[in-house]
């Protein structure tokens, strides 16, 4: 899902940090918290304290997502808290993928 | 897109109209340095006497914190020179607003080194204008690239990893591109490259150090070539024009989503544009950052729709945007037309045509060193001087000589002497 985030190249570092996990929707995941939420009228821009990248979510209902994950234990009980439709939820999959790529969600312990 | 069947403003649209706060701002902390580099932006040399104090710089920090403002580009001048630069940084990356600084090196010392590697949210930058000191030093002055190399090896040392070799593009190093790459690769940095204004005292220079146009493709396809590793401060947008959109944000962001502070607290639209024409107010004297960033009138003009002008109807007007304001302005040409080093040779054509006797925009304050050898003006003619007027009739009386009758001599004797 092109379009719902773009990954800025201004700011990052050579190497991506990246934890190399792959996101399972079934399991809980969190916001890094080195990364803060800067609220925008298109979505929000996320930057990342350690790696100094910035990510702009460009859709409101995927900074819910992202700020919300925390709160349940599986991303797939998030979509449904947040009442985000079955055949929408690959897309938002996809984007938190890429965040998880760059670090700015991390596996969640605190519902294991 | 199942989410949105309209078609949604890209973020583009997003920051051409403005944001709340500044994606990330530049903030020269003064003008004093240790050198003078002739294509200065800031035109950089003496300190200004006005200079935030360090409360001042301390408020602005906590402004930008309330906005959420996540890092400053630090420079000057030289900004390490500065007595309290450790401490506003410190105070910064503290109060999360990360820093990354630019410096020429003079003081990253083993010590220096060491505190950037421990803090961890500060991100160095080392000026580097060519990849021999014979390339660098033409610009920078002598020993600056020693200086450089120097801190570039503290750095190291330290374990500090990525840190940036940050190089203005002029046409006597683009052909060190791949020079340039492997200086970082040697280091363990990352190699930043950006774009020459004709700002600062650059305007002097401009002329004889931009790349040719041969050169701007060179570039594009070095870029396009190696660009994945290589930041470039989206300086190079321009350049799109010539085939694939070249990574990163694509847009003019003065006034938008970046802007300048300079060490007087004046408020510009961008590093490149410090000139009373694009000075948006003061920190000290017109009610805080904030309030210049979300209240200033240029401001406002700035985020109004752009017409495009002489470009509206290019092909290419989408991917470049006409270019860079400050690169127009401080070449004399129209703002609202091509970039003078438009891709089309647009540009160039309307260089040619300038009247000869235009005056071009000066920077509206410049903190050169008065001293050393006079830098080069534009349009500077030979001064035609007299040297040798023959041998003097007798030689110079001492200021110490005692006698009375010093320089003094009788009628008749100097015809009497000169036989």
């Amino acid at each position: 899902m092109r379009g719902l985030l773009t990954l800025a190249t201004t700011t990052h570092r050579a190497v991506d940090p990246g934890s190399g996990l792959v996101l399972d929707p079934g399991t809980a995941w969190t916001l890094n918290p080195r990364v803060a939420v800067r609220p925008e009228p298109f979505g929000a821009l996320l930057y990342h304290f350690g790696t100094r990248r910035l990510s702009f979510l460009k859709d409101t209902r995927l900074v819910d997502l992202v700020t919300a994950l925390a709160d349940f234990p599986s991303v797939d009980a998030t979509f449904a808290a947040l009442g985000i439709a079955e055949d929408a939820r690959p897309g938002y999959v996809s984007a938190l993928q890429r965040l998880a790529d760059t670090d700015m969600l991390l596996p969640s312990t605190d519902h294991a | 897109m199942t989410l949105a069947p309209e078609r949604r403003p890209s973020l583009i649209d997003h920051f051409e109209r403005g944001l709340d706060s500044p994606i990330c701002l530049t903030w020269e902390l003064t003008y004093a340095c240790n050198l003078s580099c002739s294509h200065c932006l800031s035109a950089s040399g003496r300190r200004d006497p006005n200079e935030l104090s360090t409360e001042q710089c301390k408020e602005i920090i906590d402004e930008l914190q309330r906005m959420q403002v996540f890092y400053v580009n630090i420079g000057g001048g030289e900004p390490t020179v500065r007595s309290d630069f450790w401490e506003i940084v410190e105070y910064a990356t503290s109060h999360d607003v990360g820093v990354k600084f630019s410096t020429n090196g003079v003081r990253i010392t083993p010590e220096a080194a060491q505190r950037i590697a421990d803090n961890g949210y500060i991100d160095v930058q080392i000026s580097l204008d060519g990849a021999t000191a014979e390339v660098n030093d033409a610009l920078r002055g002598k020993g600056s690239f020693d200086l450089a190399v120097r801190a570039m090896q503290n750095l190291k040392d330290a374990g500090v990893e990525g840190f940036k070799i940050s190089v203005v593009m002029t046409r006597h190093n683009i052909p060190q591109l791949d020079e340039f790459k492997a200086l970082a690769d040697e280091y363990g940095a990352t190699l930043r490259i950006t774009r020459l204004r004709p700002s600062g005292r650059a305007v002097d220079v401009w002329d004889d150090i931009h790349p040719r146009p041969e050169q701007q493709r060179e570039l594009y396809d070095w870029l396009v070539a190696h660009g994945e590793g290589v930041l470039t401060g989206d300086s190079f947008f321009h350049l799109s024009a010539y085939g694939q959109t070249l990574p990163g944000l694509n847009l003019c962001g003065a006034g938008r989503v970046v802007c300048l502070i300079d060490p007087v607290g004046d408020v510009y639209a961008c590093p490149f544009a410090i000139h009373d024409e694009f000075k948006a107010g003061n920190t000290v004297t017109d009610g805080g950052f904030a309030a210049v960033w979300r209240g200033a009138e240029l401001f406002t003009e700035l985020r109004e729709p752009q017409t495009g002008g002489a470009c509206a109807g290019c092909q290419f007007m989408d991917t470049c945007r006409g270019g860079c304001m400050a690169a127009k302005f401080f070449t004399g040409l129209p703002l609202d037309g091509p970039d003078p080093e438009c891709v089309r040779g647009l540009g160039e054509e309307l260089l040619q045509g300038r009247e000869a006797d235009l005056e071009f925009p000066r920077p509206s304050v410049d903190r050169s060193h008065r001293t050393s050898p006079p830098r080069p003006r534009a349009k500077s003619r030979p001064v035609p001087v007299s040297i040798g007027m023959g041998a003097p009739a007798r030689p110079p009386v001492s200021a110490c000589e005692i006698d009375p009758l010093a320089g003094f001599v009788p009628p008749g004797a100097a015809t009497a002497s000169s036989s």
